[in-house]
């Protein structure tokens, strides 16, 4: 599979990262190498197998609906950036 | 003073005969640190004062004849992916450069109750994604028995602070490899448990269904110790097993009689190297004159498990990643018009070359119209991979293969191939795919002085039957009673 630069581009912004245009020319060097070795997945036949998520198996995890202490609020607020008063603050979000 | 000569079952001994106290062993520990430290970088943060305080409580309780936890004034070092409260925790990453989590990793509530005295956070690859500790936001770490090389990753931290004797002791974290490359790259040991044996609560989440919390011991016992602290069941961990956590270290010296040992010949063909190969299969030698049978059995699609896990992993974490937007913790860029705008400039700023490949990559093979090329094809060979150790375990009791193609690398000689480096995991990313348990034990010595390491896996759960496999080869060998010569400043 080979990447060209509008699907680095296409990818950045689905992953919300910025590439300068040395960026861009390394990683479809780079992608494109990985993702042609990834191809060798396809010389098998995997028609009839099933995909797997997850190495045990484990259905509906459920516990006892038991009151516990959440973390506070001051205390989920003291990494943040940017607060005001009890909410995370940020960038005006529509124009 | 080097405390080399001990095990943390032996120091646990000396605690609590009251030969020593906690406060003066920990107190000599980081004279150690400090002369050995700078040339080593194994640490992100070291909290001396801390452990110290922590020291005259344990040191009080012994004294007192309270009862005291399994761990009681040990030392430990964690892998700065693991939560500790009121403790920076970057995960060598820029983008949480200031993250102090607020509350603690399972594990780490673990150690607290068992009385273990945390020394510091472990260097890293950012977000664990590496195989050399070269990818960290911070410093690199070097490998203690060469300084040029690299230490392995991504535990690096965590595997050169056991080998230096600045721990007895060291939690990581192994998605693909993590713990088990770095202790064989070395000379330590270190365990990968199955998947869910041990709560992911407040491991950083890198590729949520691999991950795994492991050890870092000078010795099979001391592994079986702190594995006994963190396993079992947390229900803030959905995928954590209810299965009963077993006494590790009861019958540990059972030996080996009537073991038949499985020897996969897909992990014995190109691109392994020539004394790596011989140190394994002498190790083999040893085995069967212990009383075990060597079988040869085969694992089919082990080409393709690299390929798999650089599509599942990466799938994984660029989802998990998507959470490091500056708004709730960590770094955010200074000016921006708007949020998006906010968002790819904190990201852009915050995240290393290869955390931003890898969430390409990951979003990549996830978007729309590749989802089934990529994502639902690995996930498909996943299966198949799985598959090829149910069928080898009906025949054998363990497999037995090296933990890492080569030696300890040159610092720089992988960093500019990515694809390179991902090959390095070729014997340790299946069961991580799989989600069965394994260890790294030291089982030789290159030319130029670089341990090697052999790998020991077994079914789901089975950790106390690799534990007993393990003990059988050390109590016959002293691989792992060699230390790295270590100059610090004062000489």
């Amino acid at each position: 599979m080979k990447i060209e630069k509008k699907d680095i581009e296409y990818i950045a912004n689905l992953s919300r990262i910025e590439l300068s245009n040395q960026e861009k020319e390394t990683f479809i060097h780079q992608l494109s190498d990985i993702l042609a070795y990834i191809d060798k997945l396809n010389q098998l036949n995997t028609q009839d197998i099933k995909p797997m998520a997850y190495s045990i198996n484990t259905t509906n995890v459920l516990r006892d609906d038991k009151l516990e202490p959440p973390i506070s609020r001051e205390d989920a607020l003291t990494n943040a950036p940017s607060t005001m008063g009890v909410f995370f603050k940020v960038p005006k979000v529509i124009e | 003073m080097r405390l080399s000569g001990y095990t943390a079952l032996q120091i646990r001994e000396k605690l609590l005969s009251r030969e020593i106290q906690a406060s003066d062993l920990v107190g000599q520990l980081f004279k150690w640190i400090k002369d050995i430290e700078p040339n080593i970088h194994a640490f992100i943060t070291t909290c001396e004062k801390e452990a110290l305080e922590k020291t005259v409580e344990i040191d009080k309780k012994i004294i007192n004849r309270q009862k005291v936890g399994l761990l009681a004034g040990i030392p430990i070092a964690v892998k700065d992916n693991i939560c500790t409260k009121n403790l920076t925790t970057t995960c060598a990453s820029k983008i949480l450069h200031n993250f102090i989590p607020p509350y603690d990793a399972f594990v780490v509530k673990r150690l607290k109750e068992e009385d273990a005295i945390i020394i510091g956070k472990t260097n890293l690859d950012e977000f664990a994604m590496g195989s050399s500790t070269e990818n960290s936001g911070y410093k690199i770490t070097r490998n203690p028995w060469n300084h040029e090389c690299v230490p392995g990753g991504s535990s690096g931290g965590s595997a050169a602070a056991v080998a230096a004797d600045f721990s007895f002791l060291a939690l990581g974290s192994d998605t693909g490899g993590s713990v088990r490359q770095p202790a064989a790259l070395c000379g330590v040991v270190g365990i990968k448990p199955t998947y869910g044996r041990v709560s992911r609560y407040g491991l950083i989440a890198f590729g949520s269904s691999l991950d795994q919390i492991g050890t870092f011991s000078k010795d099979v016992k001391d592994a079986a110790l702190l594995l006994q602290v963190i396993a079992g069941y947390d229900s803030y961990d959905s995928t954590s097993a209810q299965v009963p956590v077993p006494d590790y270290l009861q019958g540990i010296e059972s030996g080996v009689k009537g073991l038949r040992i499985g020897i996969p010949k897909e992990y014995f063909a190109g691109g392994l190297n020539a004394e790596v190969s011989k140190a394994v299969k002498d190790a083999l030698k040893l085995y069967e004159n212990l009383g075990a049978t060597v079988v040869d059995i085969s694992l089919p699609h082990t080409e393709y498990a690299v390929a798999v896990y650089y599509i599942v992993a990466n799938a994984e974490a660029s989802s998990n990643l998507a959470r490091y937007d500056g708004v709730k913790y960590g770094y955010r860029t200074g000016e921006s018009r708007g949020i998006i705008d906010m968002y790819c400039r904190t990201r852009s700023e915050g995240f290393g070359n290869e955390v931003k490949r890898r969430i390409m990559l990951g979003n990549y093979a996830l978007s729309s119209g590749y989802y089934d090329a990529y994502y639902l094809k690995a996930s498909k060979v996943r299966n198949l991979i799985k598959s090829d150790f149910d069928a080898a375990f009906e025949k054998v009791d363990c497999i037995m293969c090296p933990t890492s193609p080569v030696p300890a690398f040159k610092i720089g000689e992988r960093a500019n191939n990515p694809l390179e480096m991902y090959l390095s995991d070729i014997y340790t990313i299946p069961a991580n795919l799989a989600g069965i348990p394994g260890i790294s034990i030291p089982c030789g010595f290159s030319k130029t002085g670089l341990p090697i390491g052999m790998q020991i896996l077994a079914k789901h759960f089975e950790e106390k039957k690799i534990l007993q496999i393990a003990y059988a080869f050390e109590r016959e060998t002293d691989f792992h009673l060699k230390k790295p010569a270590l100059k610090g400043l004062t000489g």
